[in-house]
């Protein structure tokens, strides 16, 4: 019985949380907002608190500018495909009754669990390292010249690093979609001459498209953050800047405040106007 | 066309037989229903036919043609299923065109038919919406009409009509029975209603344990039952059977006695018992009686008009007749 004392009394007893809640996220939202309009350069002692847009005049006219948004959205778009296609077919491989199927759906999880910064470690000193790389190897094994994949093709050695990493999450929801599937529209398709792609195409694919843009949307809100692997990797090098990473270096490596949390401005735009034209097409996909 | 023969048809799965070996004839434009309780392996059987299960031994024939090995969709042979198994993101007219797309048949073509299929069924009018927006019996006939467009040399229903809600499943009772009429092609019925396979059937498989009890006409069924499970499982409400001293009286091991096949007096009979539950369906009472020096409860069927009472003291007496009297095998003597 929700009386309207025990309704303020409960309005009371949230508040707190709820203060904490926004001051947690609007203290630094409006501090970067601030900042943004300043120009400030700590280590040099420089602070003008006002010098109006002239920081996002000049984020957007450097030429990092678009190129890091290109690389971005070529990762975001890189990772999202590997996942999407590797993780249909690893759940359709592991929807068949297998040996040692607890195990093998353990295993085919487990890379989620590992910090992006240990596993780009990881990647970088045991697989693609030149010198002793497992790759090289493989490559000496078979008789050619080691390929150093982190300067000689960076954006898909990291996209090969992240994707690995978000693949069992692609592979785990769409193998509970592949489940919920009814057996019996499976054995219609059969009796109606359906051969196995086409049961995929018509009847399969169809069903997972709802899990399939779930995914899609989950995995963009990350993957536009990705960070551990390009720090760990490549420094930012050979055109592996992201957006993120930009403003990352603005502020700590220029020491640039000002010029750093005006991209932050920015890079929160872009990423809600992707989230909008996201949402449309999840909405759409959402509502049958 | 439309003849299945199946020829010393076993089913396992692992070490446990569902099906033990079994033949059976299915002629041509007959409707056969195979009932029995749960788990008696009759959607196995349906699905064996169908070829959506491999038999562990022997073989199938199709008109004919050995189809043992052969895949579902080639068998000729469409499949209504329990849950219809309509493909949800498609309209229903996608749904019915769906087979005949996967056969490679020109547009124009599959336009007349699913056309020709909708007007058949009373599909006409929601023919472009989804499966989600339609009613269980709407459902229904969009499964049925996929299943016609094809032309097959036999229907296979599985179950179809128990997802529906009573009324409904009298209506497309009826309704399959007058396709059937129409198209004159095999059907195969698989229900555990023994309604719907008394109404519907021009032969009745009775299986328990995967084991075929009887075949037989519906009438064939109810008047000579050839054994005790049969005579249990066939008319509503279930046939009397009686062990024992009463039953050696007649030199048989059991007997039977159908509710209906029983006289009820208020002042004289055979038996003298108290009436227990009495189930008023306005035509007929069905009467529970209790106390009558037999072990079992009798059941028993009198008019709608004739007036009884919980603790009413009632005299029975068998037409004897009509009685029933199986050995010691539960075989019909």
């Amino acid at each position: 019985m929700a009386t309207a004392h025990s309704k303020s009394a409960a309005r009371i007893m949230i508040a707190p949380a709820v203060f904490l809640l926004l001051v947690w996220m609007l203290v630094p939202l409006c501090m970067t907002l601030y900042f943004s309009f300043s120009d400030y350069r700590p280590l040099r002692g420089i602070f003008e608190p006002w010098v109006g847009f002239e920081n996002y005049v000049r984020f957007f006219s450097s030429s990092s500018f678009l190129k890091s948004v290109f690389t971005t959205l070529w990762m975001v778009g890189g990772v999202l495909s590997i996942t999407i296609i590797g993780g249909v077919l690893m759940a359709l491989l592991l929807d068949r009754p297998i040996f040692g199927q607890g195990v093998v759906r353990m295993l085919v999880i487990a890379p989620f669990f590992i910090m992006p910064t240990v596993s780009a470690l990881v990647w970088k000193n045991m697989f693609f390292n030149v010198d002793n790389g497992l790759f090289s190897y493989l490559y000496k094994w078979l008789g050619m010249q080691p390929y150093d994949f982190l300067s000689q093709a960076p954006i898909f050695s990291i996209v090969i690093i992240v994707a690995w990493q978000w693949l069992p999450f692609a592979t785990l929801i769409l193998l509970t979609a592949v489940q919920s599937l009814d057996s019996e529209q499976l054995e219609a398709a059969e009796m109606d001459g359906a051969p196995a792609l086409s049961r995929f195409r018509f009847i399969i694919l169809p069903h997972l498209s709802r899990a399939i843009t779930v995914v899609i949307l989950i995995q963009t809100i990350f993957l536009l953050s990705i960070f551990a692997e390009i720090f760990v990797t490549t420094n930012g090098a050979f055109g592996t800047r992201t957006l993120t990473y930009l403003v990352y270096q603005r502020v700590l490596e220029s020491q640039n405040v000002g010029l750093g949390s005006a991209g932050g401005i920015i890079a929160v735009i872009l990423a809600n106007i992707v989230a909008i034209f996201l949402m449309r097409i999840v909405g759409k996909n959402l509502d049958t | 066309m439309g003849n299945i023969t199946l020829n010393q048809v076993t089913k396992s799965f692992g070490d446990v037989q569902v099906i033990p070996p079994l033949d059976l004839e299915i002629n041509e434009g007959e409707f056969v229903v195979f009932v029995g309780p749960s788990g008696c392996g009759k959607s196995t059987l349906l699905r064996l036919i169908a070829g959506l299960e491999d038999v562990t031994s022997g073989n199938i024939t199709i008109d004919g043609r050995e189809a043992t090995e052969v895949p579902p969709a080639k068998r000729g042979l469409a499949m209504v299923f329990q849950s219809y198994a309509l493909y949800p993101h498609m309209s229903v007219r996608k749904n019915i065109a769906f087979p005949l797309k996967m056969a490679g048949m020109p547009q124009d073509q599959i336009d007349a038919k699913v056309n020709n299929a909708a007007s058949v069924l009373n599909l006409a009018d929601y023919i472009d919406r989804r499966p989600g927006q339609l009613s269980g019996g709407q459902r229904q006939r969009v499964a049925i009409g996929r299943a016609i467009v094809r032309e097959p040399a036999a229907f296979l229903f599985d179950e179809p009509l128990s997802n529906l809600d009573a009324s409904l499943r009298v209506n497309m009772r009826l309704e399959i029975s007058e396709l059937h009429n129409t198209l004159k092609t095999t059907m195969i019925y698989v229900t555990h209603d023994q309604v719907e396979a008394m109404t519907m059937a021009d032969k009745i498989v009775v299986l328990q344990a995967g084991n075929i009890e009887q075949v037989g006409s519906p009438l064939d069924l109810y008047h000579s039952p050839q054994n005790t499970f049969v005579a249990g499982f066939i008319g509503s409400p279930n046939m009397n059977l009686f062990t024992g001293s009463e039953a050696q009286k007649h030199g048989a091991k059991t007997i039977g006695i159908r509710p209906e096949h029983v006289q009820v007096s208020k002042t004289e009979g055979m038996w003298k018992g108290r009436v227990g539950v009495a189930e008023h369906l306005g035509s007929d009472t069905f009467i529970h009686v209790h106390d009558t020096g037999l072990a079992e409860m009798v059941t028993v069927r009198i008019s709608g008009d004739m007036q009884v009472k919980h603790n009413d003291t009632i005299y029975l007496s068998p037409d004897m007749e009509k009685m029933h009297k199986f050995d010691d095998n539960d075989q019909r003597i």
